[in-house]
């Protein structure tokens, strides 16, 4: 039943990552302007 | 088909003349110029008139094909441009002007201290919210394998195990998604008041605890999921009443902060110098061109010319003045540059005059209490002293262990807390405020939406609210009479001179014209003016008037009238089927008053009220217990916008007017007001339905609590259920709105 130990780790360890990623994205201030943001995938540049 | 191939055929010749000439005023920037440790500059600015990506990317494209411009960036949500670029400061008026010219109207942001912390706020409440559903996620799958063993399949070692992961997930997730609710408890309890966080953070910490200990002793059932799942949909409820209010208050920012019109003041050397117009002086000469807003009070020492007054006094013809005339901040020359001489500043002017008005009706209005926080006050104390109640009666009188009993009281706790309370409101308020918005309506104060829902009473102003804000054509001409007058009109900017344009149509613009100030326009020897500038006999009717010379000397008469707005007939039949007493407040004279009054069938109006009067007027009415909705534009309604229960004004209302009222309304229909209080009707509605839903939902579990059957899976299924129900309810807001 040691597997279960390494499998719970190995998940939130995945898990915290995302969390970390969203973390990063709030602080480089992406939710800043939802609104432009769906409008820049148009621009052609 | 790419967007540059579009905007190369859109000439950005600096040649050409700005599509708004009367944005024109260069301010000074200099002020507001930031420089970055790397020795560029920054300067954030207000943009007005950015519609879609386009405008966006072309701001950006303009901007970055300037040399020295490192980054420049426009926000789409908020509406400012952040632009950061080397070499001199003075490169700002370059920059600015190549936007300027592409039509858009930029004025410096002036971010405030408290603004920056609202961001901040909102950054840690996202955080939050992202930590809480992070440990909610994976303490639910744990959960879920600690559930499905309860009947035996699972050795206690193997629920063990769980139970420390699950400990080991949630108690930092608690410590750090609670601190909002934490701190707001805290901060309430220190001074001695209690709202809705001291519940929910006794709630959660108490649960977390406790679960703890059960851990630790091997024991069956632990409240983990429970408590982040809790903190999760109370967050959501949070973030969504940030943004809620955070809306509100940036659009009145905004609204204060493109107004920031700046006062040209003429130096005794001749020449000008733009000021603040807080920073002028009395004594000071000031230069109003035509069709600029005054900034201050003064008298006219040079000039002569026609001000629009309406939105000062309500009257609706421009006034002619002269030398020796007092004018007021907030009028409009309409002809010839004027020089002013500011007369005492400070606390005389009308407008700290209006500004100590407001003063007076915001405090004796009082703060409204909205109807969560009521709800809570009450709902508090019970749930706490039926949980202490529970404890005491599981230790005591069954003799339960001290453990078993807290466990129980905790569930009761956990069952009780108002998740769907602190949903019910907030869902609803985002929902109407989007409702809102898609229909021109800007709220600008979050309890706006629940004072709006108990309004009986609405006291409209006429000039400019009722009627449109210009006046119309009235009578039959002959086209050719028409499109003549026109071709000298359409280079005036007389209220009379765009009347006239508006009725007649598209034409070209005569290029001869000459204007004089207060007679009339000429263009070889056509005229276009007054009576006596025409050569004309007096009529006897009460209307404003043009006259038209042509070159034989025939003369043409166009009279001019106010007209209501389009749907104000509909508007007022749709209040009165809602049973809302509808009252007019006019500063005009007595004539034009009834026959508006007439025309809509209103009983109750009142005509030559000073501002004063108006708020007397309102205050009397709340007093007699009424619920008071005001709707007006003008500053002289400023003080009674303040002093109503809640108030609307339209978007061509002057400054200080959009500042106070509650919701700013735009376009040329009145419906919005019927619109909207319908609007805030069925949000009170569901708001109470919501609150009741979530009192019902407590009073069928919390007894299955008490008796202690709860179970954690119980606990959390009835959590999340009932918190959707109130989210499937306020949803229905979108539907069925006219």
């Amino acid at each position: 039943m040691v597997v279960i130990l390494w499998l719970l780790g190995a998940s939130l360890l995945v898990a915290l990552c995302g969390l970390a990623v969203f973390f990063w994205s709030v602080r480089s201030g992406q939710y800043e302007d939802l609104k432009g943001a769906s409008e820049r995938i148009l621009f052609d540049d | 088909m790419g967007l540059g191939q579009y905007y190369q055929s859109r000439a950005l010749d600096p040649a050409l003349r700005p599509p708004r000439p009367d944005a024109d005023a260069a301010a000074d920037f200099s002020r507001f110029i930031r420089t970055l440790p790397d020795s560029n500059h920054e300067l954030t600015l207000s943009i007005d008139g950015v519609q879609c990506g386009a405008c966006v990317w072309l701001i950006e494209q303009v901007l970055s094909r300037e040399p020295g411009v490192v980054a420049a960036r426009v926000n789409l949500t908020s509406l400012r441009l952040r632009l950061v670029w080397g070499g001199a400061t003075a490169d700002a008026e370059t920059l600015i002007g190549k936007i300027t010219a592409l039509g858009y109207h930029l004025v410096p942001f002036r971010a405030g201290e408290v603004g920056q912390g609202d961001d901040k706020r909102a950054r840690q409440l996202v955080r939050a919210l992202a930590v809480a559903g992070f440990a909610a996620g994976n303490v639910m799958f744990l959960s879920i394998a600690i559930w499905a063993g309860l009947d035996g399949g699972m050795g206690p070692a193997t629920r063990g195990l769980l139970h420390w992961f699950s400990a080991m997930l949630a108690l930092p997730a608690v410590a750090y998604a609670g601190r909002p609710f934490f701190s707001s408890a805290l901060s309430a309890l220190r001074h001695r008041r209690t709202n809705m966080d001291v519940p929910i953070s006794i709630g959660v910490l108490l649960v977390s605890t406790l679960s703890l200990i059960e851990t630790i002793n091997g024991g069956n059932h632990t409240y983990f999921d429970g408590a982040v799942t809790l903190l999760l949909f109370l967050l959501i409820g949070r973030l969504l009443d940030h943004r809620a209010r955070g809306q509100a208050r940036a659009t009145a920012e905004r609204l204060l902060s493109l107004r920031v019109a700046e006062v040209a003041v003429l130096r005794p050397d001749g020449t000008l110098e733009r000021h603040a117009p807080e920073s002028v002086l009395p004594g000071m000469e000031i230069l109003v061109s035509m069709g600029e807003r005054i900034g201050v009070d003064g008298v006219i020492i040079k000039g002569e010319s026609s001000l629009d007054t309406a939105l000062v006094t309500g009257e609706s013809l421009p006034e002619a003045v002269a030398p020796g005339a007092s004018v007021f901040a907030g009028m409009v020359n309409l002809g010839a540059p004027l020089v002013l001489r500011a007369t005492a500043t400070g606390a005389n002017t009308l407008l700290a005059e209006m500004a100590r008005l407001i003063d007076i009706a915001e405090t004796r209005r009082g703060r409204f209490v909205v109807l969560a926080d009521r709800v809570a006050k009450l709902y508090a104390p019970v749930v706490h002293i039926g949980a202490l109640a529970t404890f005491l009666g599981w230790y005591f009188g069954v003799g339960a262990s001290a453990n078993a009993a807290l466990l129980i009281a905790a569930s009761v706790l956990i069952i009780t807390c108002p998740c769907a309370l602190a949903l019910a409101v907030p869902v609803a308020q985002v929902i109407a405020s989007g409702e809102l918005l898609k229909r021109g309506m800007l709220l600008k104060s979050a309890t706006a939406l629940e004072r709006l829902a108990g309004v009986d009473v609405v006291v409209f102003d006429k000039t400019g609210t009722l009627s449109n804000p210009d006046l119309a054509l009235i009578g039959d001409y002959a086209p050719d009479d028409l499109r003549l007058a026109a071709s000298l009109a359409a280079t005036s900017r007389h209220p009379l001179s765009r009347a006239l344009c508006v009725a007649a149509g598209p034409v070209m613009a005569r290029d001869d014209v000459v204007e004089y100030a207060g007679l009339g326009l000429q263009a070889g020897e056509i005229r276009l003016g007054s009576e006596a500038f025409c050569g004309a006999v007096a009529f006897g009717d009460n209307h404003a008037a043009l006259y038209l010379r042509r070159e034989n000397g025939a003369l043409v008469r166009f009279s001019f009238a106010e007209t209501l707005r389009l749907d104000a007939a509909e508007t007022m039949v749709r209040l009165r089927e809602m049973g809302i007493h509808l009252i007019i407040a006019s500063g005009d004279r007595e004539a034009p008053v009834r026959r508006v009054a007439d025309a809509l069938g209103i009983k109750d109006w009142f005509a030559g009220q000073r501002p004063s009067d108006k708020m007397a007027l309102v205050e009397r009415l709340r007093a007699e217990g009424r619920h008071v909705l005001m709707v007006g534009d003008g500053l002289n309604d400023s003080p009674c916008l303040a002093a109503a229960d809640v108030s609307m004004s339209p978007a061509s209302a002057a400054d200080i007017s959009q500042t106070v009222a509650d919701l700013v309304f735009q376009g040329k229909g009145l419906g919005h007001v019927a619109t909207a209080l319908t609007l805030a009707r069925r949000t009170g509605r569901v708001m109470r339905e919501n609150i009741a839903l979530a009192l019902i939902y407590n009073l069928l579990v919390v007894p299955v609590a008490i008796a202690g059957y709860v179970t954690p899976w119980l606990a959390a299924a009835a959590m999340s259920s009932s918190s959707l129900l109130v989210m499937g309810n306020a949803l229905r807001l979108k539907r069925g709105i006219k």
